[in-house]
């Protein structure tokens, strides 16, 4: 792909400064890109860094706490380094982030219709009722019914689905060109996420968007990703496209991932368990931070932390041992 | 072989609203006639959407909770005609499990407390012996024994939840209701969980009544399964059945709804429309008509039986013996390619080979999450 990607993030490093003088590293040279268009999914498990790369991309940490480096463009703008008045001016209009729990993230105060609105007025200006017929318009296109009637509502009155299909209106309210969905689906019945996941396929093929869906589970990546970054304890172990990450992964943490989900499509008499437990942030190992928990360490692996490297051109892995095929055969 | 629970019409309606002068005006229907029946070593899962009813039959069947109508039949005892000694007595041999491992544990006791507190309530063990059964007991749930002296905030989720098990476990009970015990864990996490719920039930014998949301979850552990909707059972069959062959229009909604690892995963979706009707008010006829894409007019007014076929297969639908097959909306078998395979059976070999390490590994200092 030689098209220049919509948001390139390069060497990103993330440390917070605890109140007691602890660091921790929380994301740690993560190099990633999407395209207009893309759906790239940001894979990984609690406290491995992937909401805090999403947070960094919206400009949204403490600055007082929060010490970044490295440099993420959107669109030829350094983000890390545009004065907040930009930022404000991006953020809802360009850039458009859907939080896993819509509740906490809609103003119990205000209608959806009023919450929606401002958004509009605030990045598209126009007049309230131009607002206002675009909004309805918005929670049509989320498949809210009788919009006309429920854009003056209050948020309590809508069930858990519809409130998340409202964050989406909102996050759609000004055609972002970049989406940052952050568990979208998790506090859903798997019903209704399925009713979400097909809206956001229908609305990436309507507006060409590039999305950025940070999730745990790997059914969903598998079904609405093109490409699909694994983190661990602050790093990208694995990147490769879905296909390719779901049939010949190149990291013994995403094997023990895979390994380690029930499935409906085949029988497994004993699920793959990932001994151990993620290392200490405020003093990350030297060497290769999976290797405490990994069936085949080396040592090596434990001397210095390993590169990420092309197993093949599309498909990187941060592990010396890869490709994995060989340790099998 | 008589069973070891057996429930028989349980009905729950919690008033939703009163008038000034406390008369109920309104009710949620959260069970409704619901029948089933457990043997002792076998898993039960009860699947269904938010709110159908599932978390409420769990605590009736405890009498946690008091139901409206219907018998809950424990070992051949009528648990609704205990007294309040004999009902303590009763729940030495069936205990509950929850869905946070953070809200079930007393922050201010220390983990030995925690799993004495059984031991000595129900006096099952002299005072001088229960520091060796905690050992025992965190043991058996892969935690070490030195670990009794610290406290819930000390440990991770995964491991919070295994103090809760091994709290479940000190009374030795026959049943164990497991309310969505992994689904606030990590992936990694959730399937040491399910291992050793597994390993636990062969080694000691257990029943589980396991409520789940996850449909893969479920068909990893369960022998048999009922599909709740609404406050009532509209499915159940042995796992293997359900999963190979489901029946009721929900069921296979439900099954059909569940992203699959497995990019371009062949198979057609029953896409449910319209949103889950509120329990205050269920549908009129069979409660699942306002979603069905099956529905006739029959549907609106009658409501369906829940009949058993020869093999023991039930469902509760007027069409059953229409609907087309399900065969399209079934996962195509996928799984791993054989190298995948081979690496995935080296990294639990090889896992397992070092036995629990890391289990006492963390120290003093919770993760940073």
């Amino acid at each position: 792909m030689s098209v220049s990607p919509l948001i390139e993030i390069r060497d990103l490093r993330i440390r917070f400064h605890g109140d007691d003088g602890r660091i921790t590293h929380a994301v740690d040279s993560v190099d990633l890109s999407v395209a207009n268009g893309a759906t790239l999914g940001l894979v990984g498990e609690s406290g491995c860094g992937k909401s805090v790369t999403s947070l960094a991309i919206m400009g949204l940490l403490p600055k007082q706490s929060a010490e970044i480096s490295g440099a993420i463009r959107f669109d030829g703008l350094d983000l890390l380094r545009t004065p907040d008045q930009t930022l404000r001016d991006l953020r809802g209009n360009r850039l458009a982030m859907i939080f896993q729990e819509p509740m906490t993230s809609l103003n119990p105060s205000f209608t959806i219709g009023d919450q929606i609105i401002e958004t509009i007025l605030r990045h598209r200006g126009g007049s309230r009722r131009s607002a206002r017929e675009r909004a309805v318009e918005l929670l049509r296109r989320v498949h809210i019914p009788s919009p006309e009637r429920r854009i003056d509502e209050y948020p309590h009155k809508l069930s858990g689905g519809m409130r998340q299909r409202v964050m989406i209106a909102m996050a759609l309210a000004c055609d972002p060109q970049l989406l940052i969905a952050d568990e979208p689906t998790t506090a859903l019945d798997v019903t209704l996420q399925a009713q979400i996941l097909e809206l956001m396929r229908e609305l990436k093929a309507a507006s060409g968007a590039a999305i950025i869906l940070i999730t745990h589970d790997l059914g969903v990546v598998a079904e609405v990703c093109d490409e699909v970054a694994v983190m661990y304890a602050g790093e990208i172990v694995e990147r490769a496209p879905v296909d390719e990450l779901f049939s010949a992964p190149q990291h013994p943490y995403t094997v023990g991932l895979l390994g380690s989900i029930p499935r409906l499509d085949h029988h497994t008499e004993q699920l793959a368990t990932i001994e151990g437990m993620v290392p200490n942030m405020a003093q990350p190992p030297a060497g290769c931070r999976f290797a405490a928990r990994c069936p085949f360490v080396l040592d090596a692996c434990t001397r210095a932390p390993p590169p990420l490297v092309e197993v093949t051109p599309s498909h990187l892995s941060r592990c010396i041992r890869a490709p994995l095929e060989r340790l099998v055969s | 072989m008589t069973a070891l629970l057996e429930v028989e019409g349980l009905v729950k309606h919690f008033v939703a609203e009163r008038s000034l002068f406390g008369r109920a005006l309104a009710h949620v229907r959260a069970v409704d006639g619901v029948s089933f029946s457990l043997e002792a070593g076998k898993t039960l899962a009860l699947v269904g959407e938010s709110g159908c009813g599932k978390s409420t039959v769990s605590r009736l069947v405890l009498r946690l909770i008091e139901p409206d109508a219907g018998t809950v039949r424990f070992d051949g005892r009528d648990l609704l005609a205990l007294d309040a000694d004999d009902l303590r007595a009763f729940r030495r041999e069936a205990q509950i499990i929850f869905q946070d491992p953070y809200g079930s544990l007393n922050p201010r006791m220390t983990v030995g407390q925690i799993l004495t507190e059984p031991l000595a309530l129900h006096d099952l063990v002299p005072a001088a012996r229960r520091r060796e059964r905690v050992e025992e007991l965190l043991r058996l749930v892969g935690l070490e024994p030195r670990l009794a002296r610290r406290y819930p905030h000390e440990f991770s989720g995964g491991q919070r939840q295994r103090i809760a098990i091994a709290r479940a476990l000190a009374v030795e009970p026959k049943l164990i209701i497991c309310d969505e015990p992994v689904s606030a864990l990590d992936v990694s996490i959730r399937s040491q969980i399910l291992n050793l719920l597994r390993e636990l039930q062969d080694r000691l014998g257990l029943a589980y009544i396991f409520v789940s949301h996850d449909l893969a979850v479920v068909k990893h552990i369960a022998d048999r399964v009922a599909v709740m909707n609404l406050g009532c059972i509209v499915e159940e069959a042995d796992a293997d059945a359900l999963f190979a062959q489901p029946r009721h229009p929900y069921s296979r909604a439900l099954l059909s709804a569940i992203p699959l690892p497995q990019p371009h995963a062949k198979r057609a979706r029953v896409m449910l429309e319209g949103e889950i009707p509120s329990a205050l008010n269920p549908p009129a006829g069979c409660r699942f008509h306002t979603r069905c894409p099956f529905v006739v007019d029959r549907c609106r007014t009658e409501v369906p039986e829940l009949l058993a076929d020869a093999a023991g297969h039930a469902t509760a639908c007027h069409r059953v013996g229409e609907l087309p097959s399900a065969d399209a909306i079934l996962p195509a078998a996928g799984g791993f390619t054989p190298a995948l395979a081979k690496l995935v059976a080296a990294f639990s070999r090889k896992t397992e080979g070092a036995g629990q390490a890391g289990v006492g590994i963390q120290s003093a200092t919770p993760t940073t999450t």
